[in-house]
């Protein structure tokens, strides 16, 4: 199970923080700050792996993050996930903005963080994986991106 | 109308959209929290407004300021309204909003069943969509209840997007109402074999989750999931697969050996390394039970230890791997095999170690994890010495209170089984009370009173460096940073006072004990120390009298009597009352003193009794007295209203109720007694257990003193008698030279031996340089476990040190340095390298050493000739083998060479511009005792005939500087040649029927096992993989490197096995079948 998934910059400010089970918006904030103290004070070439963080898991959880430009990709998981895995969806999630964005920095993510929410939504689910294959992601979140347009436009 | 929505849109055009409130936001980055107070009045205008667009909006914006932290659970119902709407787009931005902020106790939840059930069955597959990733985030109890059965008819639409989504919200609502997971159960299983991909992924995920939680109840679908792991192809379904095989193992052990063709098949062929770990990983874990390999035939025992060793070889390649990750996850790994196996992995000591330099530290403290496992008595003073430097480098309290943790436990597991110095162990901890700023200082106090109780012939020292931490006390206590540490000096006053009499100096220690500065430690602290300046008074006594020196004991009284005030008017009652008490009776004892009267023996007599340690269960022997019901309640039971509570979580982990405490008590005295008996006659046979010797024990027990503990002598050759703290270093050199010199010692006894022998046995088997039990200890623990008897007096017997032994190493410390004493040792520990006899060859390559009577000092053993998988569609002519070079002597090996004689029809392929009979350097040096793999490129005309390959092996040993050869013979059967591949039942068919195959034949006569296992072994061997099977009759696939496609058909009557083949090249296949003959031939 993933139990959150946080984007945040390299000073720590929010992108997108999606959790799947419930906290206070407090706690929320701590657990990203918290998650962003751990992981921004670790070098470039070291593994993307981290245990710990006090607020979120426990010992059955993990940080997997990646570094991307400016941004920080974190998720937080327990032990039935695979860790090389997760790292892939890391991947898969990035390009699929990639794609629906057109070259995605992270102004794309401060501006429209409702679409990445819809992008992110057909790949996890109430985290658990839904679907990882980024053409399928890609087609479901065009398709209703064309839906509502339509509605736009009477 | 039309009126309506240009209005509409006119409204929105003033209107913020949250592409303006970030921007807003970022303009106001002074007085950020102002601007958001505004905005959010704002939209709680626009949240009053009819217009759904506009409403829509300010949700969207909430959403957004959510993220921020701000808390917008007032605007619950608002969102409700989005919710509702008809438009897909407002409908979506509602549900986002209602999954970031809605959970359980959000009262307006109860509000959006209707809405929800009615998007669910809507006709526009994203509505339901939308509906269901809402779902998934804030479903409570009653929402599961009242949806259950309309997600449960969503598992069957026609649409695979609503199905796997209805089918992975499934587990959240089981979570929920896991009243629903009965009915739910036949359909999700149903969902496996689902045509869509997505949908069984989903189905998988689930049942996953499920059996997490309690593997029991999922065993059932084992054959389901062993079909869909052999045909799917997606990786994440697999990796969920084979994590849940993982689980399962354990619980059914015939599993294990179902799962072995298959996961050796995905071992092979993956390119994913994820896929590859999980595998490994499962191995690993079906590996484990009960520590030994799950098959009772002897055959697929070697095979799983064979294939088990391959993997922890896998993962020494992960280890040292340049990605962080996998050396992280191959440590990782490491540790679950360390539980079961740790010599597998102490094998990997270097590279671990190695790892604890690493400069990231969550590699750092896995690496650190797994050494706990890894010492044994040679080497528990090196890995200590190397994290008492990381220690001093550590920066950040968090890794060094790790280390510092992992260092006590290293040294104190199962009752210190690897420390063979305890000054050394001591010394250690004394250093340990130097950091700055530990947390752990409780855990170096036990440690220290844990081992001067029970080491007896430590004390001596033990008490000296105690008496010397006391007298630095204020080191510790001096900074408020420190504070953890001075619960050491609990330690130190106890041991202190417990063991006075061998203080050297007393006095001294007394007057430290009672400086005013005291007062200031914590209140238990104090109080220790007040009792132990009594014992410690009390001793002094005995001596000064003993020297009929009347003013210095009266001088000892008097100071007492000056000091303990202090303590009188301590606010801690411990401290108080023990001070007052004590006072008295000092008081008192002036008074007798000033008499003449001789008090010390009186005095010493309240401290008198020496303390032994006790087995954990002796309190099982003292009877339990008459009228004593130890069953019965004291107070009423609480009631069971709580754990009712519970009830709903039983329907995932059904716990059978445990019985273990109504078995204890039917253990009676009869059966007891024939245990004792049993046991007895037990250890009367067995010659390897140890019987206390009464007489031996009587004359340990009768010497109360110094001159029976080696440990003393062994004192004079270190210069520690400095005054100030240990150096735990001297110690490692000194146990180095001990060490040495018993085995020097023990090579001349063997000299000796082989000199009356001569013309005996050439070869002498000998382990390793040293094994563990050539390491005696300098000191040993006092264990007392359960199985020692009580002896009469109470009193339980404590096992004594070998004396003899023990003495005799003072001695020989002297002349351990003297250049002499080396040289025998050098030429014998070159005997005892031994050569590597390959016996289990059939899928090694076989290393047979040219001269059998060379001395080597490398082991090599060739794995597999593994076809390169990557390269064989393209060049089908290339074979990988994989050379593990292990270094079994004491000197570091470098300059190897590798070389092989060409054949005509094979090449090792070589750097370009080096000539036809150049070697190739091994790209690396070993050190003693390590062992690296390398692998190497052959390059092949012709597959139709095995090969046989002459080759030699040159090296330098580093300190002799002389080249040493090492020849071989590399065997390629023509089964290396072959990869195992999938192959369905109807392409077989027509591989069949098309005609091009060539036949041949073969019988095998007494082949004597189960037929599964015979395919196993071909497939395990000959790298074929079973197509179909069908009672005692099998058919078989496999294909060349080169394209060939080899079909068997495998027939068993009795002992009699008939294998039917065909193949596009009958000389590959002739020779193919000679090779399996031989493979049964051998069994």
């Amino acid at each position: 199970m993933i139990k959150a998934i946080l984007i945040f910059n390299n000073h720590g400010k929010p992108r997108l923080s999606k959790f799947y089970e419930h906290y206070s918006e407090d706690t929320e904030q701590q657990i990203i700050r918290e998650t962003f103290h751990l992981v921004s004070k670790r070098d470039e070439n070291v593994c993307n792996f981290l245990e710990g963080g006090m607020l979120i898991g426990g010992s059955d959880y993990r940080l997997i993050y990646r570094h991307y430009a400016t941004l920080y990709f974190v998720f937080c998981v327990d032990s039935s996930e695979s860790e090389l895995g997760i790292l892939d969806l890391i991947q898969v999630f990035v390009e699929t903005l990639d794609k629906c964005f057109e070259n995605v920095c992270e102004l794309d993510l401060i501006f429209h963080v409702d679409k990445v929410h819809n992008i992110l939504a057909e790949m996890v689910m109430g985290g658990m994986v839904l679907e990882t294959n980024m053409n399928e992601i890609i087609t479901q979140v065009d398709s209703q991106n064309k839906m509502e347009k339509s509605e736009q436009s009477p | 109308m039309a009126l309506k929505i240009v209005k509409g849109s006119i409204d929105r055009m003033f209107d913020k959209n949250l592409q303006d409130l970030v921007r807003g936001i970022r303009n106001h980055k002074e007085d950020e929290a102002k601007y958001i107070s505004t905005c959010i009045d704002e939209i709680k205008q626009e949240l009053k407004q009819d217009n759904i667009a506009v409403k829509a909006n300010a949700v969207c914006k909430l959403t957004y300021l959510q993220m921020l932290g701000y808390d917008v659970s007032w605007a619950a119902f608002n969102i409700v309204e989005v919710m509702s709407s008809s438009k897909f787009t407002y409908k979506r931005i509602g549900y986002l909003a209602a999954s970031q902020c809605f959970h359980e106790s959000t009262d307006v939840i109860m509000l959006t069943t209707n809405q929800i059930r009615k998007d669910l069955s809507s006709p526009n597959q994203y509505d339901t969509g939308v509906a269901l990733t809402g779902l998934s985030c804030f479903v409570t109890p009653d929402l599961a209840r009242d949806l259950a059965n309309d997600i449960m008819t969503l598992m069957s639409h026609t649409k695979p997007y609503i199905r796997k989504k209805a089918v992975l919200i499934m587990y959240k609502v089981f979570l929920k109402y896991p009243e629903s997971l009965r009915p739910a159960f036949p359909r999700l299983k149903e969902k496996l074999e689902d045509p869509d991909p997505g949908v069984q992924s989903a189905a998988v995920n689930v049942i996953c989750e499920l059996a997490r939680r309690n593997p029991k109840n999922y065993l059932s679908l084992a054959p389901l999931f062993f079909k869909l792991m052999t045909s799917s192809t997606n990786n994440w379904v697999l990796i969920k697969i084979i994590k849940l095989f993982g689980a399962l193992t354990p619980l059914e052990p015939r599993l294990g050996k179902k799962l072995i063709e298959p996961l050796t098949n995905l071992i092979h062929s993956t390119s994913a390394m994820s896929l590859l770990y999980e595998c490994v990983n499962t191995v690993i874990a079906g590996h484990d039970v009960n520590g030994s390999p799950f098959l009772p035939p002897f055959s697929l025992a070697l095979f799983l230890f064979l294939r088990f060793q391959l993997c922890v070889q896998k993962l020494r390649i992960l280890i040292e791997d340049s990605d962080q990750n996998l050396k992280y996850l191959g440590l990782l790994a490491m540790s679950k095999i360390l539980k079961t196996h740790p010599k597998s992995v102490q094998s990997h000591k270097d590279l671990i170690l190695q790892c604890l330099d690493d400069k990231d530290e969550s590699i750092r403290l896995r690496a650190l994890d797994l050494l706990y496992g890894m010492v044994s008595k040679k080497n528990l003073m090196e890995i200590v010495k190397k994290l008492m430097l990381h220690v001093d480098k550590a920066e950040g309290t968090t890794y060094r209170d790790e280390l510092l943790t992992k260092i006590i436990d290293i040294c104190s597991q199962s009752n210190y089984q690897y420390i063979t110095n305890f000054e050394w162990y001591i010394s250690i901890l004394v250093e340990l009370t130097r950091l700055e700023g530990t947390r752990h200082g409780h855990l170096i106090a036990s440690q220290m009173l844990d081992v001067a109780i029970r080491v007896k012939a430590i004390r001596v020292f033990a008490v000296a460096q105690m008496a010397t931490l006391l007298d630095n006390a204020h080191l510790m206590t001096g900074n408020v940073q420190r504070k953890g540490i001075c619960e050491v000096l609990y330690a130190a006053a106890w041991i202190c006072g417990e063991f006075s009499e061998h203080l050297e100096n007393p006095m001294q220690t007394l007057e430290a004990m009672l400086r005013p500065k005291v007062a200031t430690l914590p209140g238990h602290i104090q109080a220790v120390y007040v009792q132990n300046a009594a014992k410690l008074f009390a001793t002094l006594l005995k001596n000064q009298e003993g020297n009929t020196d009347r003013t210095a004991a009266q001088e000892t009284s008097q100071l007492m009597i000056d000091r303990l005030p202090l303590f009188v008017q301590s606010a801690n009652l411990e401290v108080q009352e023990r001070a007052s008490c004590i006072l008295q009776l000092v008081k008192y004892i002036q008074k007798l003193q000033q008499k003449d009267v001789e008090v010390a023996e009186e005095v010493i007599a309240l401290f008198a009794g020496e303390l032994n340690p006790v087995a954990p269960k002796a309190q099982k022997k003292v009877p339990v007295p008459e009228g004593l019901d130890l069953d019965a309640w004291i107070n009423e039971p609480p009631s069971e209203s709580e754990s009712e509570d519970e009830q709903p979580k039983a329907i995932f982990a059904k716990e059978e109720p445990k019985h273990s405490r109504a078995r204890h008590t039917e253990v009676d005295e009869k059966e007891l007694a024939k245990r004792r008996e049993a046991r007895k006659q037990e250890q009367a046979n067995n010659p390897f257990y140890i019987k206390a010797s009464p007489s031996s024990q009587k004359v340990y027990q009768e010497a109360p003193g110094v001159e029976h503990i080696p440990v003393v002598q062994i004192d004079l050759s270190v210069p520690l008698k400095v005054p100030g703290l240990p150096m735990s270093d001297q110690y490692v050199k000194l146990e180095e030279e001990r060490r040495q010199k018993e085995r020097v010692e023990k090579k001349k006894k063997e000299k000796k031996k082989r000199k009356e022998k001569r013309g005996g046995r050439g070869k002498k088997h000998d382990s390793g340089p040293e094994s563990e039990e050539d390491i005696t200890p300098a000191h040993m623990v006092d264990i007392v476990t359960e199985e020692m008897p009580l002896a009469d007096s109470e009193k339980l017997p404590v096992r004594s040190h070998r004396a003899a032994e023990a003495l005799k190493s003072p001695a020989e410390d002297g002349d351990a340095e003297s250049p002499a004493s080396q040289e025998p040792k050098k030429k014998s520990s070159k005997e005892k390298r031994e050569k590597k006899k390959d016996k289990d060859g059939d899928r090694k390559v076989s290393v047979k050493n040219g001269n059998p009577t060379r001395e080597t000092a490398l082991w090599m053993y060739i794995y597999g000739a593994e076809i390169d998988i990557q390269g064989n569609l393209q060049d089908g002519s290339q074979v990988v083998v994989s050379v593990i070079f292990e270094n079994k002597c004491d000197n570091f090996l470098k300059t190897m060479e590798f070389n092989v004689l060409d054949s005509l029809n094979s090449k090792l392929q070589r750097p370009e511009g080096s000539g036809p009979h150049d070697g190739l350097s091994v790209p690396f040096q070993l050190p003693p005792g390590v062992s690296n793999e390398a692998r190497f490129v052959f390059t092949m005309q012709s597959i139709v005939m095995p090969q046989k390959l002459k080759g030699t092996l040159t090296f330098i040993i580093k300190d002799s500087s002389t080249h040493e050869k090492l020849d071989f013979k590399l065997h390629f059967t023509c089964s290396s040649y072959l990869i195992t591949t999938p192959c369905y039942s109807d392409a077989f068919a027509k591989l069949l029927e098309s005609g091009d195959l060539k036949c041949s034949s073969v019988r095998l006569e007494g082949v004597n096992m189960p037929f599964h296992h015979l395919l196993a072994r071909i497939c395990f061997h000959h790298h074929f993989s079973v197509v179909e099977r069908i009672d005692s009759c099998a058919s078989m696939y496999s294909r060349s490197i080169q394209g060939h496609h080899v079909c068997l058909l495998v027939k068993t009557s009795g002992q009699t096995v008939s294998i039917d083949a065909k193949c596009d090249e009958p000389t590959l296949l002739g020779n193919v079948l000679d090779e399996i003959k031989q493979t049964f031939s051998q069994c």
